[in-house]
């Protein structure tokens, strides 16, 4: 996934400016940056939630810009969300089955009953399971701990089966015992994966990326490897003298 | 069974059963049958009570399951009421034909507004379900040549059910007519609910953002419940047309769609029967209740929706629900 | 020639001076708190009934009624709004149509009970009867000093907004909630404040109304409706928005009765529709 020359402002506040970041197949990218950098409306203009001003967005070969989020799903492109956006009352396994539906299609079958769907079902428990939420399958998304909520999240971005994989802010919010199992997850997603997450915490940019992207007020600073950033005195200075904590 | 099996069964053993008839369910629907021996003399009310049920139940599918509040939705039942009433007042009286007119007008307009209504959120939407319902009272009014204005449709005569069954003041043919007619929409109602299409209707109701983001065309999904939810609605005001043999302009006006909103919500939206208990305690209440003066009757209705809101923010069915909840976890 | 045109335009003017009255204070309360309150012109009819009242069984002048249709109002709105509104500012949106209708269901009949279904009248005093002509047009001496009224309380509403502090807490509340409140800013309690203004601000519309198109009980619902049109269309939380939105659909309205009575209510919601389409948020609104 790449873009190109990528703006938005909202009146006189600018949001993004000149925002060129390509994503390859396979990596794993943190974007980082202080509060307002615009890393979360970044990947709003990415996914179709806002539209730009001005730039292009690809996918592959492919020009996405004008189109709508959920064509852009289909295509690979998906994200997680940084305060959890789930369905309430639905359960985990209804929340990652409806995912799994919509990607095969079958969503709008209304003369169906769901059991008669077995492989989207199945399918949806093999999720869940990889993501250690396998014990959980039958419990209302709002009876989840936090970072099980979190877990969901992830499992229904996967649901989708995405070639380009944005997390926002994954471990947010995360309590330090309940944080490991996330980062296992991560840790084991799929090598086809593109990823790019936006973090806070170092600790898990350092651990998981191969490359650093770091934003300031909408523009890209500078991009290296995690080292080369880690060197950086510009980035110092961004998160207003030495590193960040989470 | 290994445990792997084990596994693998629970979460399809559990969906089955999700979607499984429960024995209160079998209960109600024989219940139904109940007003033909204990209370003859009100078939006639009963046939009326089965009817709003329908349209109550076409309005759950819209409010209960993707969210919608429509303030409009008298608008299907009136144009299913005046397409049956004027297909027979033009000479053809069949009842299940007309039903079938009534629910291909009442979808037309269904389809045709869905492109609009599913654009739309909050404040926007109401706004336009109200304005569209006003719209199309306003212009039944206008065409009197048509439907009557409002003195509403004269000379509406339904041919006997079946060709042997006649509609007559006693209300047995009319009652079982609007009864099985229910019970038939109602069952493609509940499997509606438990498809993957239901499914999805509820994602759109519990959180509408998150729908695109996993792909899910939700406007597509909307058109087509709200189409859906137009021809069950326009199919109950067909069976009123039918069995009362007139047609009136309140069909269509906000009254109606007020009070729709009401039962449903009385009864507790998002759960099938909900639409069915509150139009039955509703209607009842209002016969019992008639001889009151209307203003009255509305000071109540206000009480009553205060209450709900306060109290009971899921209807009766919810808090019967919640009740069964608490007390499986007192156990 | 131009004379007809010209007095259905001002008639028009003047009546959308009065919806905008009405409406104002729903179009800022919604867009601070997203609150639908279709209970908004139960308080509109609140302070025309207390005018009648005062008028018509104390003798009271009338303009000295304004103030006390202003007061009542905004103190009713004071009550309800610690009672029972503020549990449901994170209700969803049918909670809080169902639970505002309901009220005003309840005061229909209350009103309806105290002062019956008939159409209630008040003399205006001499000064405010009768017409002025000015270059061939006849100009409603009440409809002028009702658009003297409305235009004087805009420019106090838009003064106040941009130059007193509580203007700005308030503009920062409609425009991102959250983040006011981050900043510090008592959200609450300037919703408080800006929804008993805004119901006073109906409650004197509805004073004002009486001599226009006259006060029953069905008031609260037959202009909830037209309310709703001006706040849909203008933009929720804008106040110019909603003196454009108004006097749009006064013009239309009055313009529509005049040259296409077979239409009826008809065109506004026309209208109505046509524009929500064209701007989903509104003429001037944002979201």
């Amino acid at each position: 996934m790449s873009t190109r020359g990528l703006d938005k402002s909202f009146g006189s506040l600018v949001v993004a400016k000149d925002v060129e970041l390509t994503l390859p197949r396979g990596e794993r990218y943190a974007l980082i940056g202080p509060n307002g950098a615009g890393k979360t409306t970044l990947i709003n203009l990415m996914t179709g939630m806002l539209p730009p001003d001005r730039g292009r967005i690809f996918l592959g070969e492919e020009e996405i810009t004008t189109l709508a989020p959920e064509a852009r799903v289909k295509r690979g492109l998906v994200r997680t969300f940084q305060i959890n956006t789930l369905f309430p009352h639905l359960t985990a396994l209804e929340t990652v089955t409806l995912a799994v539906c919509e990607r095969r299609g079958v969503a709008g079958v209304f003369w169906r009953r769901l059991p008669a769907f077995r492989e989207a079902v199945e399918e949806a428990h093999q999720i869940l399971v990889a993501l250690r939420l396998g014990a959980s399958w039958r419990r209302p998304t709002r009876e989840l701990a936090y970072g099980q909520q979190r877990l969901l999240e992830i499992a229904l971005a996967l649901a989708t089966r995405p070639m380009v994989l944005l997390l926002d802010e994954p471990a947010a919010g995360v309590p330090k015992d309940e944080s490991a199992e996330l980062f296992d997850v991560i840790g084991g997603l799929s090598e086809d994966l593109a990823v790019l997450f936006i973090e806070h915490d170092m600790s898990v940019v350092f651990r998981f990326a191969r490359r650093i992207i770091v934003m300031a007020g909408g523009r890209i600073l500078v991009e290296g490897p995690p080292d080369e950033i880690a060197a950086d005195p510009r980035v110092r200075e961004v998160y207003l003298g030495g590193t960040r904590h989470g | 069974m290994t445990g792997a099996l084990r596994a693998a069964a629970g979460p399809l053993a559990w969906t089955e059963a999700e979607g499984r008839w429960r024995p209160l369910e079998a209960g109600f629907w024989v219940a139904t049958l109940l007003p033909f021996v204990l209370v003859p003399s009100y078939l006639v009310l009963a046939s009326q009570i089965a009817i709003t049920a329908l349209f109550a139940l076409s309005l759950d599918l819209i409010l209960g399951y993707a969210g919608i509040v429509s303030l409009g939705h008298a608008a299907f039942f009136g144009v299913g009421a005046y397409a049956a009433g004027i297909l027979s007042k033009a000479g053809w009286g069949e009842p299940l034909s007309g039903l079938v007119v009534a629910a291909v007008a009442a979808g037309s307009v269904g389809f045709a507004t869905s492109f609009i209504i599913a654009r739309f959120r909050h404040l926007a939407l109401i706004m336009i379900t109200l304005g569209l319902g006003v719209l199309l009272h306003e212009a039944a009014n206008k065409v009197h040549w048509l439907t009557g204005g409002a003195d509403g449709l004269q000379g509406v005569r339904t041919w006997p059910l079946l060709g042997y069954f006649p509609f007559d003041l006693y209300g047995y043919t009319a009652y079982a007519y609007s009864l099985v007619v229910l019970f038939v929409l109602f069952l493609a109602a509940r499997r509606m609910t438990n498809s993957p299409f239901g499914l999805a209707l509820r994602g759109i109701r519990e959180n509408a953002t998150r729908m695109p983001a996993i792909g899910a065309p939700s406007r597509a999904h909307v058109r087509r419940i709200y189409t859906m939810a137009a021809v069950i609605a326009g199919v109950a005001g067909a069976l009123l047309a039918q069995t009362t043999e007139t047609v009136a302009l309140e069909v269509l006006s906000f009254q109606r769609s007020a009070e729709l909103l009401v039962m449903l919500v009385l009864g507790g939206a998002g759960r099938l029967y909900g639409g069915l208990v509150g139009a039955i305690i509703f209607m009842v209440a209002r016969d019992r209740f008639s001889g009151i003066n209307p203003q009255y009757w509305y000071f109540w209705i206000g009480m009553l929706l205060v209450a709900v809101v306060m109290l009971l923010p899921n209807g009766i069915l919810g808090g019967l629900a919640r009740i069964r909840a608490e007390r499986r976890r007192a156990a | 020639m131009i004379g007809p045109v010209l007095g259905v335009l001002f008639d028009g003017l003047a009546y959308g001076m009065l919806l905008f009255l009405l409406s104002v204070g729903l179009s800022v309360t919604l867009g601070m708190m997203n609150f639908v309150n279709l209970a908004h012109c139960s308080f509109a009819m609140l302070g025309g009934y207390v005018t009648v009242t005062l008028m018509n069984n104390l003798g009271w002048p009338f303009l000295a009624t304004l103030p006390c249709a202003f007061l009542a109002a905004a103190a009713v709105s004071v009550a309800l709004e610690r009672g029972l509104y503020r549990r449901l500012y994170r209700a969803s949106d049918l909670d809080q149509v169902l639970l505002t209708i309901g009220l005003a269901f309840i005061s229909v009949a209350a009103a309806a009970y105290v002062f019956g279904t008939v159409l209630q009248e008040i003399r205006v005093p001499p000064y405010l009867r009768g017409a002025v002509t000015v270059l061939g047009v006849r100009f409603g001496v009440y409809r002028l000093f009702l658009v003297g009224v409305a235009l004087a309380i805009t420019l106090v509403l838009v003064l106040a907004l941009e130059y007193t502090r509580f203007g700005a807490r308030v503009r920062a509340a409609v425009d991102n909630q959250r983040m006011a409140r981050g900043l510090g800013i008592d959200v609450d309690r300037a919703f408080a404040v800006t929804f008993a203004l805004g119901s006073g601000l109906a409650g004197l519309g509805g004073a004002l109304a009486i001599e226009i198109v006259g006060l029953d009980p069905a008031f609260a619902f037959t202009y909830l409706v037209y309310v709703l049109i001006v706040v849909a269309v203008g933009g929720l939380g804008s106040i110019g928005g909603s003196f454009a939105a108004a006097s749009l659909i006064g013009v239309s309205d009055v313009a529509g009765k005049y040259y296409v009575p077979e239409l009826g209510a008809f065109l506004i919601y026309l209208v109505m529709v046509a524009l929500l389409m064209w701007r989903p948020a509104g003429l001037l609104g944002r979201r």
